[in-house]
């Protein structure tokens, strides 16, 4: 352990003390943080293709090669 | 410290979305651009062969690119640096540039590979317009049984760790893991829309060129947040 702490050189540094951050700091953040990243990977991935709430193709076909890149099914 | 360790999370995302586009504008974009004039040569994927062109090629491997993957990047930053903040001296008490790294590693394996050994990344020309809500909804379901079957063999791996070593403990529920996924993707529907005279050497390179990218975005989510992390800890000390 303390080889494998010297050859990595990167210690456990607690969190203000405590061996972790506490449940009741993260929830909040963790809501809106997954949250803002539903969104966004929706519209990467599905909108105007499986699912549409714009008329038109232009979402679609604006993120077309990043679709086809990520592997999420384009046309 | 939560709030800070999201903002770097999604920054870090960006950053590497940023190198992902550079990536891809090199390796990928090439095998788009013949895979669409296979499209155009065969013209018959969409019913009208010549179809008004609503972004240019010029903008869909540009900007559009680097958008796709920019969103991509800052969602599964965010997720990734979360994640971060609730396992970090929870899961394992390591420091936290190896623990971010161990855990871009484990993310690729689980979001990237994993699914797409089931339902690899396809080029245009590949797919059936009519088919793509089945093939979305299959694909989310693979990448959601992934993460979930590794959940559950990260509490398999807990519950046995009395009664076993750790190490053994650790392959248990590596075993675990593999056997749901191998059950799940077998019962998953089966997708092969390739078609017939499709350039096999084009298909392997386009993978190719998509794991790359996607290899390259999480590694430096790994080690870009793991170094922020780390200085966002000592500060907080």
């Amino acid at each position: 352990m303390a080889a494998s702490a010297a050859l990595l050189d990167d210690p456990f540094i607690p969190v203000r003390g405590q061996a972790a951050i506490p449940l009741d700091e993260l929830l909040p953040w963790a809501a809106f943080g997954v949250l803002i990243a539903m969104i966004f990977l929706y519209f990467v991935s599905t909108e105007q293709g499986a699912y549409a709430l714009f008329d038109g193709m232009y979402v679609h076909e604006f993120v077309h090669d990043g679709r086809h890149l990520l592997g999420f099914p384009c046309h | 410290m939560t709030g800070k360790l999201l903002w770097r999370g999604m920054l870090a995302g960006i950053i590497a979305a940023l190198l992902a586009t550079l990536f891809a504008r090199a390796f990928a974009e090439p095998q788009i651009d013949l895979a669409i004039a296979y499209e155009a040569a065969h013209a018959a994927h969409h019913a009208g062969a010549d179809e008004v062109e609503l972004v240019s090629r010029e903008t869909q491997k540009g900007f559009g690119l680097l958008a796709a993957l920019g969103l991509y990047g800052a969602a599964v930053g965010g997720i990734f640096a979360l994640t971060f903040a609730y396992g970090y001296g929870r899961i394992a008490q390591i420091g936290p540039r190896s623990f971010a790294l161990v855990m871009a590693a484990l993310a690729f394996v689980l979001i990237v590979v994993v699914p797409g050994i089931k339902y690899p990344q396809t080029p245009p020309a590949v797919g059936q317009h009519e088919t793509v809500g089945l093939r979305t909804a299959a694909y989310f379901a693979m990448i959601a049984l992934s993460v979930c079957a590794a959940l559950i063999a990260g509490r398999l791996r807990a519950a046995l760790v009395g009664s076993l070593r750790g190490f053994d403990a650790g392959l248990l529920a590596v075993a675990g893991y593999v056997a749901v996924v191998a059950l799940g993707a077998l019962l998953l529907p089966a997708i092969d829309e390739v078609p017939v005279d499709f350039p096999a050497g084009l298909l392997w390179n386009f993978r190719l060129a998509s794991l790359g990218s996607q290899l390259l975005l999480w590694m430096t989510i790994g080690v870009l947040f793991g170094r922020w992390a780390a200085a966002t800890l000592e500060q907080g000390r």
